[in-house]
């Protein structure tokens, strides 16, 4: 186990964020805190809709003009990154915070040479002669994996798989030399096989340069595999966090007992009845009053209708937001077939 | 199993698609020899990569393609070519299929009851409109959706909704098979499960055979009952579920199965990745053929890898 240095590089405080539609105004976002510590990959996890990807657009300056920041800070050396001017940001967003998007294909320029679309950072960021870019280029593109990069070099996207793509992209983000890397689902488009080797570079080229990965998706093998602490987002809000072995292990909120039991996994019988997260998600142009997952929540109680769980602490490390671990609360178990399979992971690591 | 019992068989099953002209011509060999069997009441699974040609192999069962070669049976009839009006019927109506993109595969000018009762009247199995609405209310209840519902036009659903409005297009003929293409892959997660519950409940109720198309596996193993594994236009390695998962031969098989991550932190971080290299294969003095390892558990190998790996 990686021990997590407490020096926070980037401190989110009370984000809110709204859109502004033709139907009234979308709360995309209410109220995110957390920290990212130096050298640690974050995992965001949530469905579609719960505001994962929002939240990390505003911290990259990229937020559509429908958005709006309502109140909220994020601080990073220092700076508050959200009252920034779009001058400031020129010199932070890609140099100091880069990303990393799903769809490797629309992340690149189809008509630029692959090279020389790394390469120009080099050029522009760095002052770099020409030359020299080049070689530092083919350097990055090999250090990604990329077989033959001098070749590869003269070639253009669409020359390339999908995995191949990806790796350009993380050199492209990685070539400013970037103190913050947040990931937005790199490998959602991939398969299997190629999610494996893109998950081995980015946890390889971490290890190297001390980046602070922020790695948003919704497969929890792939946060159990790269995360040393997962936020649970729902409706634009965190509803618990803590280290990986906190939400895989001691899971609290019923919403993640319903994302860790809703998948079959390989140890699934066929034919199983799979644990169900009822309904859909809210519409959040009319949030519901208290919280957001009672309606599809089988324990909620009386109280989550009418008022919103503060985050309770459960260790250290570790906060949920329900009303369950009240002190007045009543006690609940967790779905038996998750229970089952935290004990058997937990003997599984004994063992080893 | 006695033979009658077979739904459908696949024979040696090729689709090339050609691209370019002269000099630049190409020739795509999507799928290329596939052969299968699939019984009365079975899910098959079929697994693999983006672009090894599962989707392709579907969407030519169901006539979409005409096949480069190859023979396709439905009920021990030929279907694969040129069939009489009378033969077309039964395969429309006995085969159905179920999407990936719950979006993209309803017209949205539509209603969902023109939509799903589209099927019954263009094959004439209802008199009038009427019994029309009364089967397709009969069919959306079965799938988790109610009567209000069927004047209604697909963007006022989620995409879960879409998906069982999918479903009840499909099974409103009383098909005998059902191609599922990657029929969860793009729905959430909470959503995924509502609909795989769902499916499975329904395999029993109207005792569906089931192609289920996917690229995940650990989903494919929890609904199928015979799983093939398809790399490059050819079958690789199949067997039932338990089988394959616990005894895969094939390389490709043992990289597929290791690179699924798995939602349990301690044994994640510990682990190794199989990277699977193509070119470990040397067939240019053995050809590599079907081999059954063990009763029911099939491997495409060279006789020489066969010995290397079935250790």
């Amino acid at each position: 186990m990686r021990t997590i240095s407490t020096e926070k590089i980037l401190e989110v405080r009370d984000l809110t964020i709204s859109f502004n539609t033709y139907a009234g105004k979308l709360q995309a976002v209410r109220g995110v805190s957390f920290d990212l510590h130096k050298g640690e990959t974050l995992a965001i996890v949530g469905e579609s809709g719960s505001g994962k990807s929002v939240t990390n657009k505003a911290l990259m300056g990229i937020l559509p003009r429908t958005a709006r920041i309502e109140k909220g800070q994020a601080f990073y050396k220092g700076r508050d990154l959200l009252s920034m001017t779009e001058k400031e940001w020129e010199k932070v967003r890609g140099s100091e915070i880069a990303m990393i998007f799903q769809d490797p294909l629309s992340s690149l320029n189809p008509v630029t040479r692959v090279g020389k679309q790394i390469a120009e950072i080099f050029i522009l960021k760095h002052k770099l002669p020409r030359k020299e870019a080049k070689r530092r280029a083919i350097e990055l593109m090999d250090a990604v994996g990329i077989p033959d990069p001098e070749k590869r070099y003269n070639q253009y996207p669409f020359q390339f798989s999908g995995g191949m793509r990806q790796r350009i992209v993380i050199a492209i983000a990685l070539a400013s030399d970037p103190e913050i890397l947040i990931c937005d689902e790199p490998t959602t488009a991939l398969d299997v096989t190629i999610q494996a080797q893109i998950l081995k570079i980015i946890d390889r080229l971490q290890k190297e340069k001390q980046l602070s990965v922020i790695f948003i998706t919704h497969d929890l093998g792939v946060v159990a595999h790269m995360a040393d602490r997962v936020a649970v987002m729902y409706a634009g809000k965190i509803v618990e966090y803590g280290t990986a072995e906190d939400i895989f292990y001691n899971p609290q909120h019923p919403y993640t007992w319903g994302l860790l039991s809703s998948m079959p996994d390989m140890e699934t019988e066929e034919g199983e009845e799979l644990y169900v997260i009822q309904g859909s998600p809210p519409n959040m142009l009319y949030p519901p009053k208290g919280d957001a997952f009672a309606e599809r929540n089988p324990y909620a109680l009386n109280i989550d209708f009418k008022e919103e769980p503060p985050m309770f602490k459960v260790s250290d490390t570790h906060y949920a937001a329900t009303w369950l671990l009240h002190p007045k609360a009543p006690k609940i178990e967790r779905p038996a077939a998750l229970q089952r399979r935290i004990e058997k992971s937990l003997k599984r690591a004994k063992g080893v | 199993m006695a033979e009658d019992n077979v739904l459908l068989e696949v024979k040696n099953l090729k689709q090339y698609f050609k691209s370019g002209f002269g000099r630049r011509k190409i020739i795509v060999k999507a799928v290329d020899g596939v052969s299968f069997k699939i019984r009365k009441g079975e899910t098959f699974g079929l697994v693999g990569e983006s672009g090894c040609g599962k989707t392709t192999t579907g969407r030519a069962i169901i006539r979409l393609y005409k096949p480069t070669s190859g023979e396709i049976y439905f009920k021990g009839k030929l279907i694969s070519g040129k069939l009489s009006e009378e033969d077309r019927m039964m395969v429309t109506q006995g085969i159905q299929m179920i999407f990936q993109d719950p979006i993209s595969s309803l017209n949205p000018r539509m209603t969902v009851k023109e939509i799903i009762g589209e099927g019954l009247i263009i094959n004439k199995l209802v008199k009038d409109d009427d019994e029309l609405t009364e089967k397709v209310v009969e069919i959306i209840r079965q799938v988790g959706l109610t009567e209000d519902h069927i004047n209604r036009y697909p963007h006022e659903f989620s995409g879960g909704q879409r998906q069982r409005i999918g479903i009840a297009r499909a099974l409103i003929s009383r098909p005998d098979l059902i191609i599922a293409d990657e029929p969860v892959s793009a729905l959430d997660v909470s959503i995924q499960a509502q609909i795989l519950n769902m499916l499975n409940r329904l395999k029993k109720t109207f005792g569906l055979t089931i192609l289920f198309i996917a690229h995940d596996l650990s989903v494919v193993k929890y609904f199928s009952d015979y799983v093939a594994v398809m790399y490059n236009g050819k079958i690789v390695e199949s067997a039932k579920p338990d089988e394959l998962y616990n005894n895969p031969i094939h390389p490709y098989t043992k990289a597929l199965l290791s690179a699924i991550p798995i939602p349990d932190p301690l044994y994640e971080k510990g682990r190794d990745y199989i990277t699977y290299d193509p070119s470990i294969h040397d067939y240019s003095v053995e050809k590599p053929e079907m081999h059954e390892v063990s009763p029911g558990h099939y491997v495409y190998l060279s006789p020489s890898e066969l010995e290397k790996y079935a250790r």
